[in-house]
Order: structure tokens, then sequence, then C-alpha cells
């Protein structure tokens, strides 16, 4: 990632609400931001693409979020698969991924990058 | 034809019956032309379970033969047709109505009758044994004009028969000559502590009453003297003062008898004609004649073994230790119980309060189990059975084994211990290797080792012992049994509610905080936002709450395949105005939702987007609609048939009870969902058999059934309780459904919590109906707690611009989700089906 990374500006950190999915419609994409408040309390934003390639539909902000041996997941909400939030590479099927994006808090405002 | 071996086979009791299912198995049967001769009216019915009759008075509950199974494999069966002659010259057996049949080999199995002394007035009117389902029969048509019942004799089966009578709804005494009950299994401690405990429960014992007159009385129907100048007035008399074998036919034809009767037979069960075996409680083999079914099926085996010659198996004794439920008490005992080993020691503990007796009998070195007693609490008797049997050096302080352990572990065997060879189901004679090997072809819960072993599917002594074994095997091939609810959390779901009660535990973070790792998943977070729920019942979306919900409680309505959800209102027992149906129709026309009567009873709308749920609840709440709970492990529906008000057939009102029944429990969180339906006859229209709780009309009342199940493994429904008023009924219910959410594990429907409960469905009875556990009180104040807080949770929700938010696909657009595509079939719409979809793409 280069100083040339545009960010784009997606809400404010207040709407999103700890381990519960929203979706952005970011560059005409589905995207699920996820805020996880680990066990020391910090918060961690991650991003992913919105569509499950399981049930071919548009719900990975509706899962459930939490940890599986150390990766945090995104449980699918249709048929229970993991997704690991940082890589987007599923847990029960290593081949398959899901695109990630680059996400931060700037001031109280989310931002996500291409 | 002609060359096949003639077999006839006399007496079709289940041991007669279980040979005939050995020689199946055996795969020889097709060289034996089969004939099969039973006295009684019906083919083999389990007289084990004879008991159970009573509670559908339907046969069909204890019949042993699988359907079809005699015309299947040729045997041709002569039902209620007793043979009367063994000509062993002509080889020929005659029968009552003079049918003669030659025959190369007979299997004799005509068991026992019940012995009955000659007590003057002992052929009066309303005497009676318990064998037979006649015998049953006859004894509940007299019990109709009947107040009292005595049964004379204390033994095991006088014992079920003083149960039966108190079921018939009679004040009942059971009369022993000995100084106390069952004294055959259970020393003097151990007799004192099951008499008092089965007066508790409203018997009257009278031990040491030699029975002398039995005539005419004044008050009741007879009036029975006893040797000490007292007397006793019953409306109906039972006799169970022993059993003897049924050996007239072997006696005539001059076979070999023991001195106080049963036929000789050898190891392998051949008495003294080579053409003729003796099989089950018939046969005398070593002097000893066994009245349990486990050694009668282990003698059919060996019979078969030696007739088809393709097995090796003798006939070597049995074991006569028992464990059985007597009107809800626990009864075991093993071995020597009364310690007539020479230098045996025993240890013994007594609890008064909660009335349990137990004592072990082991060598002078204290190494060897050599017998147990166990009174109102058998929990040892699979381990202490086992150490026994298999002659298991015992733990250093022996007295361990059945004391109660004070920081809750076990004290029992590791089942590792036991050898291959050891019989964990003696009835069914199923050792652990082929438990081991059951589980290591893929059986993986108790049912399928039921199925493929049939262990536990007799007396269901051996069930605890049985399901530790699968769940040691589970453990070592890497499956899961891990009863630990996920990686978080290192406790059953049972564990968790009890704490989260105990502790008073109000949000998932606490739990996890104090109890748990890591950050949670979605396996514990939806669990422990259930059992909050049913315990604490704050609105799903509460702050605290609603990230843990699955995605059909976070929406309140189910995700379909596409992303969209259904919406359920609720239609208390399917009843609905016309108005209300409009509105339905209304609000599906204008939001184009596809529409469908569910097998619930009630409309289902299919299609909403994410968005439209709140404007669609707005107005089906606005119209008096409230949320159905179709998501949510909760009450789902309680079905109704339309009962008194129209059939004519319907003794009670049906629709009414329903109502108040889905109105009292809707919102209700559970471990699973739950279904109820109410019927207002006999002819069952709701179906309520095959519901979690399910209520029958009577003349009087209402039947209560419970832990049926539809879905993917039917169960039919058990009878619970009988003719009870509204009230009663609601009163069980609620102590079932607390005690349900209580104990049964995360997704585990009440079918299956009942198919995996030690003691089943008499232990669910003394806890709900005798209050065995003190629990009655708690329960149904919890269960009032949640129907007093309830709140339709759609309701709430859009009454609450702040909660509504969540409903928007995007966050930062009021664009709607370009990936949800209908298409139309029947004049509704349906979600496009992915080829539809490219095929669209290409024509494009
Ligand atoms: C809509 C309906 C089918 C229909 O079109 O008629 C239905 C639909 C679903 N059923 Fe059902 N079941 C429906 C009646 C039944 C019945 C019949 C009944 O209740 O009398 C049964 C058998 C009875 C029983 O449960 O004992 C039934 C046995 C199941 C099972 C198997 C349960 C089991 O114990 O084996 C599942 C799976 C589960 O719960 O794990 C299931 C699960 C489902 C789910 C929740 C599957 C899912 O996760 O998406 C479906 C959700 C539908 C929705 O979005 O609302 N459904 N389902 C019925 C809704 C009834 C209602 O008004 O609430
Ligand atoms: C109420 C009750 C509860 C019991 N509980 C238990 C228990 O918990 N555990 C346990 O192990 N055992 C129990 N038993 C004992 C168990 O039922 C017997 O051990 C078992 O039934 C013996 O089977 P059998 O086939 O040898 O004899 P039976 O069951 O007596 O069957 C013999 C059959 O042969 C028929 N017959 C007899 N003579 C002729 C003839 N000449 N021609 C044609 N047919 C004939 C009889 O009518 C009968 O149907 C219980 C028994 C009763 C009555
Ligand atoms: S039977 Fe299967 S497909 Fe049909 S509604 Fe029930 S769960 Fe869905
Ligand atoms: S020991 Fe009776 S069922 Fe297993």
């Amino acid at each position: 990632m280069t100083n040339q990374t545009q960010w784009a500006n997606i809400c404010e950190t207040s709407e999103i609400l700890p381990n519960i999915g929203v979706c952005a419609l970011f560059k005409n994409q589905q995207v699920a931001i996820f805020k996880v408040i680990d066990q020391e309390g910090a918060e961690q934003l991650f991003a992913i693409n919105n569509y499950c390639p399981f049930s071919r539909s548009n719900t990975i902000s509706r899962g459930i979020a939490g940890n599986i041996n150390n990766k945090i997941v995104i449980a699918s909400p249709l048929y229970k698969q993991h997704f690991d939030l940082e890589t987007g590479i599923c847990i029960e099927d290593q081949n398959v991924k899901i695109s990630t994006y680059p996400v931060r808090l700037k001031g109280s405002t989310v931002q996500l990058a291409a | 034809m002609s060359d096949k071996i003639k077999l006839v086979v006399i007496g079709n009791g289940p041991v007669g019956h279980n040979f005939l299912e050995a020689l199946v198995e055996s795969g020889q049967s097709e060289h034996y032309q089969v004939t099969v001769f039973g006295e009684e009216p019906l083919p083999a019915y389990d007289r084990v379970h004879l008991t159970s009759w009573f509670k559908n008075q339907d046969v069909a509950d204890i019949n042993m033969v699988k359907e079809g199974f005699y015309p299947q494999n040729n045997f041709t069966l002569f039902t209620g047709e007793k043979v009367t002659n063994i000509d062993r010259f002509k080889q020929i057996v005659t029968s009552e109505s003079g049918q003669e049949i030659a025959y190369d080999k007979i299997i004799l199995a005509t068991g026992s009758f019940p012995f009955v002394p000659p007590v003057p007035g002992h052929q009066r009117d309303n005497v009676f044994v318990y064998r037979t389902i006649d015998d049953l029969e006859k004894m509940t048509a007299a019990a109709k004009n009947s107040k009292v019942g005595a049964v004379i004799g204390g033994g095991l089966l006088g014992l079920e028969a003083a149960k039966a009578l108190m079921d018939l709804g009679l004040e009942t005494h059971v009369v022993e000559f000995a100084p106390r009950l069952m004294a055959v299994q259970v020393d003097d401690g151990g007799g004192a502590m099951l008499s008092k405990k089965i007066q508790d429960l409203g018997v009257s014992v009278h031990t040491q009453k030699n029975t002398q007159n039995i005539a005419a009385g004044e008050s009741n129907f007879h009036k029975m003297s006893f040797a000490d100048g007292t007397e006793l007035n019953t409306d109906i008399i039972v006799f169970s003062a022993g059993i003897r074998p049924r050996d007239e036919l072997a006696r005539n034809a001059g076979l070999g008898m023991g001195a106080r009767g049963g036929v000789v037979i050898n190891n392998n069960c051949v008495t003294s004609d080579d053409n003729i075996y003796a099989i089950g409680e018939v046969a005398l083999w070593n002097n000893q004649i066994f009245g349990l079914i486990a050694p009668g099926n282990a003698m059919a085996k060996a019979a078969v073994d030696h007739l088809t010659g393709t097995g090796t198996i003798e006939f070597a004794g049995a074991d006569m230790s028992t464990k059985l439920k007597l009107m809800g008490v626990d009864v075991a005992s093993i071995g020597d119980a009364h310690g007539n080993t020479p230098n045996s020691r025993s240890y013994t503990y007594v609890n008064d309060r909660e009335e349990v007796y137990k004592k072990i009998v082991v060598s002078e070195d204290d190494k060897h189990l050599l017998g147990a007693v166990l009174i109102g609490d058998a929990a040892e008797y699979g381990s202490l059975l086992q150490f026994m049997l298999n002659k298991m050096e015992l733990p250093s302080e022996p007295e361990g084994l059945i004391l109660p352990s004070v920081d809750g572990s076990s004290s029992g065997i590791g089942v590792d211990a036991l050898p291959d060879s050891a019989v964990l189901c003696s009835c069914m004679n199923v050792s652990k290797a082929d438990v081991v090997d059951a589980v290591q072809a893929g059986a993986c819960d108790m049912g399928a080792i039921k199925s493929c072993t049939k262990a536990a599917t007799g007396c269901g002594g051996c069930t605890a012992l049985v399901t530790q074994v699968l769940n040691n095997e589970l453990e070592k091939q890497g499956v899961e049994v891990n009863t630990d609810l996920c990686e978080h959390f290192a406790y059953t779901r049972q564990d968790l509610y009890n704490i989260i009660r105990v502790d008073n535990i109000k949000t998932f973070e606490e739990l996890l905080d104090k109890y748990g790792t890591g950050l949670g998943c979605d396996i514990c977070k939806p669990t422990a936002a259930n059992i909050l729920a049913s315990c604490w019942n704050e609105h799903v979306f509460n702050h605290n709450l609603q990230g843990l919900q699955d995605t059909n409680d976070y929406y309140m309505g189910n995700m379909q395949k596409d992303g969209t959800y259904s919406v359920v209102p609720r239609i208390a027992g399917g009843e609905i105005t016309p108005n209300k149906l409009i509105v339905l129709g209304e609000v599906a026309n204008k939001y184009n939702l596809y529409t469908k009567i569910t097998g619930g009873q009630r409309v289902d709308l299919f299609g909403a987007r994410s968005e439209q749920l709140p404007m669609i609840w707005r107005e089906l709440v606005d119209a008096g609609f409230e949320t159905g709970h179709a998501y949510g492990k909760s009450l789902r529906t309680v079905k109704s048939c339309v009962g008194s008000n129209w059939c004519r057939y319907g003794v009670q009102d049906s629709m009414g009870m329903s109502i108040r029944l889905e109105n009292r429990y809707k919102g209700l969180r559970s471990p699973h969902k739950l279904k109820m339906a109410v019927s207002g006859c006999t002819r069952e229209c709701a179906e309520a058999q095959s519901k979690d709780v399910g209520v029958i009309a009577t003349e009087s009342g209402w039947n209560m059934y419970v832990c049926g199940n539809g879905g993917m493994k039917p169960r039919h429904a058990d009878l619970f309780a009988s003719d009870l008023s509204d009230s009663d009924l609601i009163q069980y219910i609620d102590r079932f459904f607390m005690f349900y959410i209580r104990t049964a594990d995360r997704l585990q429907r009440t079918s299956v919590w009942m198919d995996n409960m030690e003691g089943g469905l008499e232990y669910l009875k003394s806890v709900i109906i005798d209050d065995k556990l003190g629990l009655a009180d708690e329960l149904e104040q919890e269960m009032s707690a949640v129907v007093d807080t309830y709140q339709c949770e759609w309701k709430t929700t859009i009454d609450d611009p702040i909660k509504m938010k969540r409903f928007t696909h995007f966050i930062n657009s009021d664009k709607q989700d370009d990936n949800i595509i209908f298409t139309t079939e029947r004049e509704q719409i349906r979600p496009i089906a992915t080829t539809e979809l490219e095929l669209a793409f290409e024509v494009k």
C-alpha cells in the first residue's frame, strides 16, 4: 500500500455496533464492515465482500463474528461456513476466498480503500 | 419341500420368538419347514414390558413381531392353538383343534405360569394373575367397578402388579408372606427402605401375612383372612406368588424332569430326547429355572447354534442381577446380595433423608465385588455389575463406590478398563466389543447404537453404561463427543444454564469473562442469547444481546436462500377472522410477497427484503397481529382441531385450550423449537401425538402427551398424565417445559432429550408429577416470570426508531440489494434460479 491510496468515507464509527456487521456500497461493490472488540477491549475494523459464494447471496454482513483457533472469523448466516476476516479465506474450504479491503478509522469516520 | 427338516416350535412367547429371529439370522432358516404353535390369541409380545400395555391398551406397543416376519420367512404360525400332545415314537404333535403335524425337531418354549396357592376361595370371581394381555384386560374390566385391590406376593412381579392396580385408580395393598419385600433379591435393610418408599407412594404394605382364606366380604367384594387373625377387605385380588414351568407336555411325553418341575436340558439346550430342545422359563439347567428374559434369549441362541451347526455357543448359566424401576423407585440387586459367601464383608450406606439404601458385598480381602443391593438410587448398577462379572480388582477403599462423591466426580469405573468381552447389555447379549465395532462402523449416537446392536432395547438398565462406552469410543476416534459447547466454553449447555441462573449473569461478556475464553462464535453466542432469554426474557435487541443473535433472531424473520426474509404472524390455534385474513392478503399484495399456508396452520409471507420488514410489520401489528416466532428456538404453533364447538365428536373445547396454551407459551426461548397441538377427541385430528406436548380431550379432562416429534426422525409422544383439569394441565406443562429448558442440550428436541434421559418417562413423571427433585415450585415461578414479561418483539421494535435503523441494506445508501431477483410461477413470485439467471444473461 502506498501513500497514494484513496480512502473513501463510509460512515461514522458510532453507526457500527460492536460485533454486528453493516453493509456499505463502495465502488458498486457490497462490502461488509465489522467492528470486532478483542479480549483486551480494543476495537478492530475489518472489511470483506458481502457476497457469500456458497449461498450466492449478499448476506455476509448478517453473520455472527467470533474467533476460531485464534483467527477472527465471520460465520455466514445461511450455511454457517466461517471466513477469516483478515484474509477472506474460508476455514472449511481453503480454496474459497472472499475479497477483503483496507479499512481504517479517521477521527470518528470509517473509511475504505480499494 | 420334502427334504426340509420339519421343525415345530411350541410356545410363541418372547423366547420362542427370539429363537425364530436367531434362526433367521443364522441364514439357515430356508432348510427348515417351520410350524409355530402359540396358545395365546396374539403373536409374540414383549412380556417384560407387559405393564406398558396399560398406557394405550394397545398391543402394538409391545408387539415383538416385525411386520411380515412369519410369511416372509415361510414360517407357519398358529395362534390361539395349544399343543396337547407330543408323540415321540410317531414324531407327531397334536393340537387342541386336532391338527397333527409330523416333526423332526421340536423347540419347547412353553414358558411358565403364575403359581396360585390353593388358599380356600382362590377360585372366586375377581381373583387374577398377572402374566398375559388377557389377564390385564380382565383386571381392567373388573377395576371399573372396584375401589380396592390387593396383590398377594411382594416380589418383583407383585410390585409391578401393584403399580398396575394403582394406575387403575384403586386403593392398593401388597400382602407378603416374608418379613420384607423382594425377599429373593434384597436384604433386610434394602427391603425396609423399599417398603418405606412404596408406602410413600400410597401403597399399603403388609409383610408377614399368611393368607388363609378368601371369602365374600361385607364392605367389599372379598374379605381376606390372615393366619395372625387380621383381615383385609378388597374388591380385586391378584396372585403373584411365583412361577412354575409349563412342563405338562414334556412330562406326559416322558422327558427328563427336575424334582420340582422344569424340563432338564444340557448346555446345548437339548432335553433327554435328542430331537427336542427346551428353552426359556420351561427349561431346567443345572437344577435352575431362569425367570428372566436374558437367559432365555441366550438359550435360544445356543439352541440355534446346535440345531443348525452354525455356531458353538453353549448355554453356560446366567447372571440373575436385576435393575428395575418399580413405581418410579430404583431397585437393583447384584450377585450375592445377602452376603452368603463365607467370610465376605459388606459396606452399607443409608441416607434417610433421600431414602437411599446401598450395600456392597466384597471378598474377604476387599479385592472383588460379590454382590450389591441398591434402593432409591441405582446409578452405580452398571459399573458395579461390571466389577463383579469381569472379576475386576476393586479400588483400595471399595466403599467409595457407593458413597456420594463430594466433588461431584463419578466414582464409577473408567469404561476403558472393561475387557472387550464384557457384556454391557445382558438382555440382548451385547458386549463392549459389539458396541465398539458399531461405533467404528459409523454409529455415533445412542439411537444408532440401539438400532444396529439392539443394546439397551430390553429392560433399559444398561443405557448409562452403553452411553459411556459410546462416548468413550467416539472420543478415542477424535470425534467431538466432547460435550463442551465450543472452543470458547468447556461446559455443556446445561452447565451454562445453571451458571447463568446461579451467578445471575445478564450478558454474554460477563459469561465469557468469568467462564470462557476467546471472543465467542456462532455456536456459543446464540446459545447464550437463548439461555439469557429463557432466564431473563429481555428483548432480543437489548444492547448487550443483539450481537449474539442468529440472523433469524436479529431480523425477527427466517432468512431465505436469497437473503430475503419470511414473515410469519402468530395465528394462535389456527383460528383467524376473515378480516385478518383480508389484511394478510392486502399486505402480501402490497409488498408482492409469496403466500403459503404452512404445515403449522398459519400463513407465511415470503420474499421480504430486510428494509421492507419494518413497514410490513407496522401494518400487521396495527391490524392486531403479533410475531409468530417462526425464527428463534421457541414455541412455534399450537395446532388445533375445531373441537366441541362444531365437531359432532368433540368432547372438549380444543380451540379454546390451544389458544390459551399458545398465548401462554409464545415467545418462550428453549433449547430447540417447541410444538404443541390440542385435539378435541381421541380421533386426534390435530396430530397431537407428534408434538413436544400434545393434548387430547377426554370425557373428563385432558390427556397430556410429551416428547413427540415429526421431522427427520419421527417419534410418537408418550402418554404422560390422564384426565387432567385445565389448571393441572397447565401446571404440568409449565414444569415440563422449564425442566427441558434447564437440562436439554443445545438443539436437542424433547424427543431426543427423552431418548437420552436416564430413567426415561418414569423419571420424568417423578420429577414433574411427584416432584421428586423438589423443583416444581421453582420451575413454575420461572415460567410465570417468562409469561409475565412477554412482549411482541416486533411491536416493541417498530415503536423504537433506533432499533429500526438496522433494517436498511446499506449503511451509506438507500439502494436495494440488486442480487435479489424474482421470477413468477403460478401467479406468485419466487427467487430466480441460478441457471435461469445465467440463461437470462446469455440472451442479453
Ligand atoms: C414454513 C414451514 C414449511 C411450510 O411451508 O409449511 C417450515 C419451514 C421451515 N422449517 Fe419446518 N416448517 C414448517 C413446519 C414444520 C413441521 C410441521 C409442523 O410443525 O406441524 C415439521 C415437523 C414437525 C416437527 O417439528 O416435529 C417441521 C420440521 C422441521 C425440521 C425438523 C425438526 C426435527 O426435529 O427433525 C427443521 C430443521 C430444524 O429445526 O433443525 C425445520 C426447519 C425449517 C426451516 C426453519 C428451515 C430453515 O432453517 O430455513 C424452514 C423455515 C421457513 C421460514 O422461513 O419460515 N422444520 N417443520 C412450516 C412452518 C410452520 C409454522 O407455521 O411455523
Ligand atoms: C409383568 C412381568 C414383568 C416382567 N419383567 C421382567 C423384567 O423386567 N426382566 C426380565 O428379564 N424378565 C421379566 N419378566 C419375565 C419374562 O417375561 C419371562 O422371562 C419371559 O417372558 C420368558 O419367556 P418364555 O418365552 O420362556 O415364556 P412365556 O413368556 O411364558 O411364553 C410362553 C408362551 O408359550 C405359550 N404356551 C405354553 N404352553 C403351550 C402349549 N402347550 N401350546 C402352545 N403354546 C403354549 C404360552 O401361552 C406363552 O405365550 C417379567 C414377566 C412378567 C409377567
Ligand atoms: S421440509 Fe425442508 S424444504 Fe420444506 S420447508 Fe421444511 S425445511 Fe424447508
Ligand atoms: S440390559 Fe436390559 S436392555 Fe440392556
